[in-house]
C-alpha cells in the first residue's frame, strides 16, 4: 500500500533576551545552579510577574517576518500541571490569544521548487527549569535557572510530507530567527527545540490518519532520523492490520530507537483559564512600527542580493545567505578581495572544512574576514599559488603571523612569473631530460601528452623552490615542445 | 448541578490534595453549590457580552528587558529541605 506522510511541527524558540519573562534576573548562559533564579522564578508567596517587553518585541518581530497578523490585544493563561522543574505549578502561556497569528514560511527545496507552509499561529510563554536525574542519594536536583525564560511556541500547519521538507522548514525557521537576532540558534544548548507531530494516511486520502508526536528534537540530523523511523514504525503497524495510538513518543539519538512517553489515555488535563496576575497586553501601532523598522535584512532578501551584487550562482547564494553570521563574514572578504566568486569558494572551501575539523563556528573562526580578504586579493593577482594560498592560510589560521605579506615575504611564498626566467628553467630542465623530450614529441594521443607533461612539473618546481608559476610553466612547456 | 464523587476524586488528584472519604461527602455538596452558582451565571443571556479576560480595565504594563535581580540564591536555599551542590533536591522524578 502507498501511504501518504503528514507532518506538523511545534518549534520552542528560546528568545534572545538579557532578562527572564517575568522577572529581572539574567538568562545568560552557563552560571552556577539557581544563581539566576529569583523570587518570582522561584514562585515565592506574594511575588507578581512583569512582561518583558522585549520578549513582546521579539515576538512581534517574528510575527512581521513571517507576513502573520499581529494581535494588538493578547492574553496569558495558566496550563496547569504538577512538576519539581516549573515552582508556580503552572506554566505562563497564550492559549486563545496569542500575540502572532497566521502566518506563513517558504521553504526552498532541493529540486529547486518551493514550497510554502502555513504557521498557524505563535505565541509567548515561558521555559521552565532543569532536572537533574543524577543520582543525588536517590533524589532529583533542580536548577531553576533556565525557569522563566522567554520562549515562542511556533506551531505549523501539517502542511510538510517528508522528512526533507520539515528539516527545510526546521532549516529556514533557524535561519529567519537568527538573522533576526531573536535567537541565538544554538541548538545543543536547547536554544530550539522541536516537536514533530506525524501521521500516515492511504495515499490521495484526504482523511488525516491518528498522529504522534516525537518530542524534545534538537539537532537537524535527529530530526531527520526521528522521521524516517516514525514513518517506518507507523508503517509498519498499519500493513500488519495495526491501530496508531495517539501518545508522545521519546526518541534517542544514540540508540536510534523511540518509545512511548504517555498516551492520550493518561494525558494530563491542563485546566487552562486566564492568568489573573497579567492583564491583556494591548500594542500600540507605534510598538509594532517600530519593531518592523528594527526588521534587519532577512536570508530570502540576502540570498536574492548575493546574486544581484555579487554575481553568485543561486547555490552559493544560498549557502552564504543562510546564516547571518557566515554572511556578513562572507561581506567582509569580499569588500577586502573584491573577488566575489573566488571569496564564495574559499569561505565555502578551505575556511568551512577547517571550522568544521576543529568543531568552531563563524564566530571563532581564527582567520578574520579582512585576512582572509587579503589573501584572496594575493590569489587574485597570482602572487601566490594555490599551494602557496594554502600555507598562508595554515600561518593565519594557528595565529603564529597577522598579516598576510608579512607570510608572504618571511616564507617565500611569491609566485615567480616573470617568464624570463621561467623560460630559462624550463630549457635548463627540458636539457637535463632528453629521454622524457623524446618520448612526449613522438606521443599522439592527447591524454597520454597531458600526463606526460605533468611529469616536467615536478623538476620544474624543485628547479623554482615551489614559487613558479604553474600556469605559466605549463604554457612555456607546451610551446617550447610543440613549437 | 451535582458533581459526582469520581470527579472529586479526579481533581483532587490533579490539584495533589489528598482527600477521606467523609471529607469527599462534604465536597459534594460544597462543590455542589458553587456548581449551581455558574449554572445561573450560565443562563445570563451573554451574547452582546465581549469575554472579559481581566476583572480590570487596564492594560499590562512592559518592564525593559534590564538585569534587576542579584543572585540571592544562599538565601532562598536556607528555606529548602535539601540542597546539594547549588541544586533544590526533590523526591526523586520518573519519568
Amino acid at each position: 500500500m502507498q501511504w501518504d506522510v503528514v507532518i506538523g511541527l511545534e518549534i520552542h524558540v528560546q528568545l534572545a533576551t538579557q532578562t527572564k519573562i517575568f522577572s529581572g534576573s539574567s538568562t545568560a548562559y552557563g552560571a552556577a545552579p539557581n544563581t539566576q533564579a529569583s523570587a518570582v522564578d522561584l514562585a515565592m508567596p506574594g511575588t507578581l510577574p512583569v512582561l518583558n517587553e522585549q520578549a513582546v518585541r521579539y515576538a512581534v518581530m517574528f510575527g512581521l517576518a513571517i507576513d502573520a497578523e499581529i494581535n494588538r490585544r493578547s492574553v496569558f493563561d495558566r496550563k496547569n500541571y504538577f512538576y519539581p522543574d516549573l515552582p508556580k505549578g503552572y506554566q505562563t502561556t497564550q492559549l486563545d490569544h496569542p500575540v502572532v497569528g497566521a502566518g506563513h514560511l517558504d521553504v526552498d527545496l532541493a529540486d529547486g521548487t518551493s514550497k510554502r507552509v502555513r504557521i498557524h499561529h505563535a505565541h509567548l510563554e515561558e521555559d521552565a527549569g532543569k532536572s537533574l536525574h543524577e543520582d543525588f542519594h536517590g533524589m532529583t536536583g533542580i536548577d531553576l535557572n533556565r525557569a522563566g525564560t522567554p520562549l515562542i511556541e511556533v506551531v505549523t500547519e501539517p502542511d510538510m510530507n517528508s522528512a526533507e521538507e520539515a528539516v527545510g522548514f526546521a532549516r529556514k525557521l533557524h535561519s529567519l530567527v537568527t538573522s533576526l537576532g531573536i535567537c541565538d540558534g544554538d541548538m545543543s544548548q536547547g536554544s530550539l527545540r522541536f516537536d514533530v507531530n506525524i501521521s500516515l494516511k492511504p495515499k490521495g486520502s484526504t482523511v488525516l490518519g491518528t498522529r504522534t508526536e516525537t518530542k524534545n528534537l534538537n539537532s537537524f540530523r535527529f530530526m531527520e532520523q526521528a522521521i524516517a523511523h516514525e514513518v517506518e514504525r507507523q508503517m509498519d503497524l498499519l500493513e500488519d492490520g495495526g491501530r496508531i495510538v495517539q501518545e508522545t513518543r521519546l526518541y534517542n539519538g544514540d540508540t536510534g530507537e523511540s518509545r512511548s512517553m504517555r498516551s492520550k489515555e493518561e494525558a494530563n488535563d491542563y485546566r487552562y483559564f486566564p492568568c489573573p496576575d497579567l492583564l491583556p497586553v494591548v500594542l500600540s501601532e507605534e510598538f509594532i512600527e517600530d519593531a518592523r523598522q528594527r526588521l534587519p535584512e532577512l536570508p530570502d532578501a540576502r540570498k536574492a542580493r548575493f546574486v544581484e551584487q555579487y554575481g553568485l550562482n543561486d547555490y552559493d547564494a544560498s549557502q552564504l545567505s543562510t546564516d547571518a553570521r557566515l554572511a556578513s563574514y562572507f561581506e567582509e572578504v569580499v569588500r577586502r578581495g573584491k573577488d566575489a566568486k573566488l571569496s564564495a569558494n574559499w569561505v565555502q572551501g578551505e575556511l568551512s572544512a577547517r571550522l568544521n575539523a576543529d568543531e568552531k563556528s563563524i564566530q571563532e573562526s581564527p582567520v578574520s574576514g579582512s585576512q582572509l580578504g587579503d589573501l584572496i586579493v594575493r590569489v587574485a593577482d597570482n602572487t601566490l599559488s594555490s599551494a602557496g594560498a594554502r600555507k598562508v592560510f595554515d600561518a593565519l589560521w594557528s595565529g603564529t603571523h597577522q598579516d598576510v605579506d608579512t607570510i608572504i615575504a618571511d616564507q617565500g611564498l611569491k609566485q615567480v612569473s616573470d617568464t624570463g626566467a621561467l623560460e630559462q628553467m624550463v630549457d635548463e630542465v627540458l636539457a637535463n631530460l632528453p629521454d622524457q623530450v623524446t618520448q612526449y614529441r613522438a606521443e599522439t594521443d592527447a591524454n597520454k601528452r597531458k600526463r606526460l607533461l605533468g611529469g616536467f612539473m615536478g623538476p620544474l618546481m624543485k628547479a623554482s623552490k615551489g614559487q613558479g608559476n604553474p600556469k605559466l610553466f605549463t604554457e612555456i612547456l607546451r610551446s617550447k615542445l610543440e613549437g | 448541578m451535582a458533581i459526582s464523587r469520581e470527579d472529586i476524586e479526579k481533581v483532587a488528584v490533579l490539584a495533589r490534595i489528598q482527600v477521606t472519604d467523609e471529607q469527599i461527602a462534604g465536597l459534594e455538596t460544597d462543590l455542589g453549590n458553587i456548581l449551581n452558582l455558574v449554572d445561573q451565571l450560565q443562563a445570563a443571556d451573554t451574547d452582546a457580552v465581549e469575554p472579559l479576560a481581566h476583572p480590570l480595565d487596564a492594560v499590562q504594563h512592559l518592564r525593559a528587558d534590564v538585569v534587576s535581580e542579584t543572585d540571592q540564591r544562599d538565601a532562598f536555599q536556607a528555606l529548602a529541605p535539601a540542597t546539594e551542590e547549588g541544586l533544590y533536591l526533590v523526591p526523586r522524578v520518573i519519568e
